[in-house]
C-alpha cells in the first residue's frame, strides 16, 4: 500500500468521523439521511422520537380499548398522560410493553425497532422500562435482591447461575438504595415494605435497568406528600437523559411535573384516542377536556 | 456518589454457613463409614448393631428425599406445583431396572436369554428399545436422557403457552396418568401391570448380598447429600433468586427483561431428571419397579412430603420425607387401616396450621426461645 493510498484512507476516516460527531439537532442532519448505517438493536433517535406509535387499535370482545391511537415522544421528554377511567392508558402501555398484541397500527422504538415483533422480555431488555399501577416487587427477596435482579446484566440462565456482583455494581446499588431513601431497609423483605417505599423501590428496579424510555403507571399513588413531592424532583431530575411517559391521575403531581415549563406536555386520552396534546394550560383550557374530564 | 454500604448490607457469597458444612460432614461421615460399620462389623447380638432391615428402609427414603428435594425446586423455590414427578421417577426406575432384567441371563423361569415376561408373551426378539440394555453405562445415560427430553418438550409447550397454577397441575397429573395406562400394556414392552422384578445381579455381582445392599445404600446417601449441596448452589446463584422472583410476582420478573419461559424450563428439567437418578437407585433397593409409581397418587405423595417438611427450604423436603415414610412404615404394619386416613389428616393439618411445614415450625420455636 502506498503513502499516498493510506493518507487519503486516514483523510477519509475523518471526515466520517467529524460527521457522526454533528450534534443532533431536530433536523438529524446527515444522521438522518438515507445512507447512515442502521444498527440492529441500537436506538435511532436521529428523527428527534424515541416513541412512535400509529394508528393503534385494540378492542376486547367488541369493546375498542383503543381506538386508532397515535402518539409521538421525543427523545429526552417527559411526558404526561390524563384520561377518565377506561380511556385506555393502561391498555397503551400494555401495547408498548409487548403485553397487548394490537389489532391495527404500528408502534416503533427510535426509528428502527419495531415494537410489535418482541416480547415482553426483549422490549425490556431493549430499553423500555415499565412501573405497574399496582407496586409489583419481589416480596420474599430483599430490597437489596430486588435491586440486583433488575440490574442491568446479561438475562440468560447460564449467566445468572454465574453471576458475582462487581464492586461497580454494588456501588450502582448502594447510590440507587440511597436515592430511593431505602439503604435502612435493605437487608428487609421487599413484602414488608409500606405502600410508598413499595413504589419507590420499582422505581428504583427500574432505574437499575438503565432504560431509555420510562412507563409509569400512577407512579404516586398511595404516596404521602412528602413522598409524591420527592418523587416528582426525581423525575423532574431524569428528564433529558430519560423519555418519561407518566399516566398520572393526580392534577396537583402533573401540576408540580409540568410547573413553569411550558414545553411540557400533557396528552389527553379519552375513549381510546387522542382527545388534546398541549400544556397543562392549554389542555385545561381546552373545552371539550373540561367536558369530558375536568369539569366532573 | 460514592456510597459504601456496611458490611451485613453485603450478601454473603459463601454456599453453607460453617455450621451447615459440618452437618452436611456429619451426613457424609453417618452415611459412608457409620452405618456401615454398625450394620456389616458390629455383630446382629449387639444393640448398636443397625438391622438390614433398617438400612433396606433408610435407602428407600433416601430416594424419596431427593425426589422431595427436586419437587421443592419447581414448587417451593418457583412456585410451579408439579403432581407428575412420578412419572420421571418411573421412567428413571425402568431405563434401570431393563437393564437388572438383561443381567438376569439365563437364571429366570423359562432359562431363555430374554426376560420372563417376553418369553411368556412368545416373543422372539428383543423390542428395539431393549437394544442398549446389556451395557450398564447406555442404561445410565438414559436414565437422564428419557426423562430430561420428555421434561424439556412437555415443559417447553406447556411454559410457552403459559400455562400456570392448577392447570399446570392438572396436565402434570394427565402427563403420568397416560404414562401409566401406556405402561401398564403388555404390547409397550414393559412388562405390563407385573413390571421388572427378580432382579439376580448388577454389574455382574449378586444384587442380594449384604455388601451390595450397603453399596447401593451409601451411593444413594452420597447423592442425596450431592443433590442437596448442588440445589443449595442453584439456589443461593441469581438463577435460584429469579426463580423466587417468578413465583412472587412473573410479570415483574418478564418487564425486568429475564425469559421466564427459560428459566423455568432449566429448573424443571433439572428437578425430572433428579426425580429419575433418585428412581434409578430405588429399583435396585427394593427390587421391583412396576406401572403404580406413575399413579397420580404416587405423584401427589411427593408433593406432601415437600409440604410438611416445609417448601421453599432445602432441608425441609428431606425432613418431610423421612416423617412421612417413617410413619408410613410404622403405621402401615401397627395399624393398616389408619394411613390413609393419617396421611390425609396430616396434609390438612400441614396446610391449615404449618403454612411453612415442619421446618417452620422449628424455626419459630427456636425464634420463640431467643430473647
Amino acid at each position: 500500500m502506498t503513502p499516498e493510498l493510506m493518507e487519503a484512507g486516514a483523510r477519509l476516516r475523518t471526515k466520517h468521523a467529524e460527521r457522526s460527531n454533528a450534534p443532533a439537532g431536530n433536523s438529524g442532519g446527515r444522521e438522518t439521511s438515507y445512507g447512515r448505517v442502521v444498527q440492529p438493536g441500537v436506538v435511532d433517535v436521529a428523527h428527534g422520537a424515541i416513541l412512535y406509535l400509529d394508528d393503534i387499535s385494540v378492542s376486547f370482545d367488541g369493546f375498542k380499548a383503543l381506538n386508532a391511537l397515535s402518539l409521538s415522544i421525543s427523545a429526552g421528554e417527559l411526558r404526561c398522560i390524563i384520561g377518565p377511567n377506561g380511556a385506555g392508558k393502561t391498555t397503551l402501555m400494555d401495547v408498548i410493553t409487548g403485553k397487548t398484541r394490537p389489532d391495527a397500527g404500528r408502534a416503533y422504538f427510535g426509528s428502527t425497532i419495531d415494537l410489535l415483533r418482541l416480547r415482553e422480555n426483549q422490549i425490556a431488555q431493549i430499553g423500555i422500562g415499565r412501573k405497574f399501577q399496582k407496586p409489583t416487587v419481589f416480596e420474599h427477596l430483599s430490597v437489596f435482591q430486588n435491586l440486583e435482579l433488575a440490574l442491568k446484566a446479561d438475562r440468560g440462565v447460564r449467566a445468572s447461575m454465574r453471576f458475582r456482583l462487581s464492586g461497580a455494581q454494588l456501588d450502582r446499588i448502594a447510590a440507587m438504595l440511597q436515592l430511593i431513601h431505602l439503604t435502612d431497609s435493605a437487608q428487609r423483605g421487599a413484602g414488608g415494605l409500606s405502600h410508598g417505599q413499595k413504589q419507590w423501590l420499582e422505581i428504583g428496579m427500574l432505574l437499575m435497568q438503565d432504560p431509555k424510555l420510562l412507563l409509569l403507571d400512577e407512579p404516586v399513588a398511595g404516596m404521602t406528600d412528602e413522598e409524591t413531592e420527592r418523587t416528582a424532583e426525581l423525575f423532574l431530575s431524569l428528564e433529558g437523559s430519560h423519555s418519561l411517559v407518566i399516566v398520572e391521575h393526580d392534577m396537583k403531581f402533573i401540576g408540580a411535573l409540568t410547573q413553569g415549563k411550558a414545553h411540557r406536555r400533557v396528552t389527553v386520552l379519552h375513549e381510546g384516542s387522542v382527545l388534546a396534546e398541549g400544556s397543562l394550560a392549554q389542555v385545561q383550557a381546552n373545552q371539550q377536556v373540561v367536558e369530558v374530564y375536568l369539569g366532573r | 456518589m460514592s456510597a459504601v454500604l456496611p458490611s451485613p448490607y453485603v450478601p454473603s457469597a459463601r454456599l453453607l454457613s460453617h455450621k451447615a458444612w459440618s452437618g452436611v460432614l456429619l451426613a457424609l461421615l453417618v452415611v459412608g463409614v457409620l452405618v456401615p460399620l454398625l450394620n456389616l462389623v458390629v455383630p446382629a447380638a449387639s444393640p448398636l448393631h443397625v438391622s438390614d432391615y433398617a438400612v433396606a428402609l433408610v435407602g428407600k427414603i433416601m430416594c424419596y428425599a431427593i425426589c422431595a428435594l427436586a419437587m421443592d425446586l419447581i414448587w417451593g423455590y418457583t412456585g410451579i406445583l408439579s403432581l407428575g414427578h412420578g412419572v420421571f421417577f418411573a421412567l428413571g426406575s425402568y431405563a434401570t431396572g431393563m437393564y437388572l432384567m438383561r443381567q438376569i441371563g439365563r437364571d429366570g423361569n423359562y432359562k431363555s436369554d430374554l426376560p420372563d415376561f417376553m418369553v411368556f408373551l412368545d416373543w422372539k426378539s428383543l423390542p428395539w428399545h431393549w437394544g442398549l440394555s446389556d451395557s450398564f453405562a447406555a442404561q445410565m445415560l438414559l436414565v437422564v436422557l428419557v426423562p430430561g427430553l420428555l421434561a424439556f418438550v412437555f415443559g417447553y409447550f406447556a411454559f410457552r403457552s403459559r400455562i400456570k397454577g392448577v392447570y399446570f397441575s392438572i396436565i402434570t397429573q394427565a402427563l403420568t396418568f397416560a404414562a401409566m395406562l401406556l405402561f401398564f400394556r403388555n404390547e409397550t414392552g414393559f412388562g405390563g401391570n407385573n413390571g421388572f422384578t427378580d432382579f439376580k445381579r448388577i454389574l455382574g455381582t449378586p444384587i442380594a448380598t449384604p455388601a451390595m445392599r450397603m453399596a447401593l445404600f451409601m451411593s444413594t446417601g452420597f447423592i442425596l447429600i450431592g443433590a442437596f449441596v448442588f440445589a443449595r448452589w442453584l439456589v443461593q446463584s441469581k438463577f435460584g433468586r429469579v426463580l423466587q422472583a417468578i413465583r412472587d410476582a412473573e410479570s415483574r420478573v418478564m418487564f425486568t427483561g429475564y425469559d421466564p419461559l427459560r428459566y423455568k424450563l432449566t429448573v424443571w428439567v433439572i428437578s425430572a431428571v433428579m426425580c429419575a437418578v433418585a428412581g434409578a437407585l430405588y429399583v435396585p433397593q427394593v427390587g421391583i419397579i412396576n406401572p403404580s409409581e406413575m399413579s397420580p397418587a404416587a405423584s401427589i405423595e411427593i408433593a406432601i412430603w415437600a409440604a410438611v417438611g416445609g417448601r421453599g427450604t432445602l432441608i425441609g423436603p428431606i425432613i418431610g420425607a423421612f416423617f412421612v415414610n417413617g410413619a408410613k412404615s410404622w403405621l402401615t404394619q401397627a395399624f393398616p387401616e389408619v394411613w390413609l386416613y393419617f396421611l390425609g389428616a396430616l396434609f390438612i393439618a400441614v396446610t391449615l396450621f404449618l403454612p411453612q411445614g415442619l421446618v417452620g415450625l422449628l424455626r419459630r420455636r427456636s425464634e420463640a426461645q431467643r430473647p
